[in-house]
């Protein structure tokens, strides 16, 4: 990272701490403009280096791709809850739990990181282990069609490769 | 106003539902594994679905303060990543200590 991206970093860092202060205290008076501020300055000075990394290439597109992706993701939450409803009151719970590994074309973090917390929020499935080097993901599933929705069909490692413009 | 609250009522109602699931799963499944299918996801849209219920409900009988409902959506957009977040810690430790997945057929534990 060289001097320019850090100075890029630290804007966009300050930026979001005070507009997130100001929507937490509603209130815009001097004083506690100021006192935002100097926490968002702390903040800031302490945690640049974790929200942005560099400059980063074409997080417009990225962005957009992400907001079309969580509609998608949302309705998916709501399936993946009939479902486990539907296996935790019927009386005989048809479940044959299981733990599958499949490895995806996914490499950055952030990429990782959604595609982790998307399987786990989905019906039956929890991620186990990431492996970052080869994108290899280790899952527990709650039955066999779980484990298929990733194993055969692969639909959420496409949509969020095609997120992150990762093939 | 009616229908609001009807709508409010609806949203509370579904999402203390799916709370209740997540409860019964917990006390049903076989192991720590399945639990954790249970409550993790139920949780999730059972509290995203009664925050939902609130943010209505103030919108339309405190118009005065917005600021509220903007914080109660942030509080749905934390509870999303951290819920997921917080499972998958659970089931790593678990799986390092070498805890068995329940499979079809064993007794419960």
């Amino acid at each position: 990272m060289n001097r320019g991206e850090q100075g890029f970093g630290i804007v966009v860092t300050f930026c979001i701490m005070f507009l997130f202060w100001l929507i937490l205290s509603g209130v815009f008076d001097a004083f506690h403009l100021i006192t935002g501020g100097i926490c968002s300055a702390i903040v800031t000075l302490i945690s640049h280096g974790l929200l942005v990394k560099g400059r980063g290439e074409r997080v417009l597109p990225k962005s957009l791709r992400l907001l079309l992706y969580i509609p998608w993701q949302l309705w998916q939450i709501v399936l993946a809850n009939v479902d486990v409803a539907y296996r935790v009151l019927h009386p005989k719970m048809p479940i044959n739990p299981r733990v599958i590994e499949f490895e995806t074309s996914l490499r950055g973090d952030f990429a990782l990181a959604t595609l982790a917390n998307s399987i786990t929020l989905t019906p039956g499935t929890i991620t186990i282990f990431v492996e970052p080097g080869k994108g290899k993901f280790w899952v527990h599933a709650l039955a066999k069609e779980h484990a298929d929705a990733h194993l055969v069909d692969k639909t959420m490692q496409g949509k969020v490769a095609h997120v992150f413009m990762e093939w | 106003m009616l229908v609001v609250d009807v709508t409010v009522a609806i949203l509370l109602t579904i999402g203390m539902f799916f709370m209740f699931i997540g409860a019964i799963g917990l006390l049903r499944f076989p192991d720590f594994y399945t639990r954790l299918h249970a409550t993790g996801k139920c949780d999730t849209l059972g509290e995203g679905l009664i925050i939902v219920g609130l943010i209505i409900y103030h919108l339309f009988h405190y118009p005065g303060t917005p600021l509220v409902t903007v914080k109660l959506l942030f509080l749905i957009i934390f509870i999303f990543i951290a819920n997921p977040t917080a499972i998958h810690a659970l089931v790593k430790a678990a799986y390092r200590r070498g805890v068995k997945p329940w499979r079809w057929g064993e007794g419960r534990r």
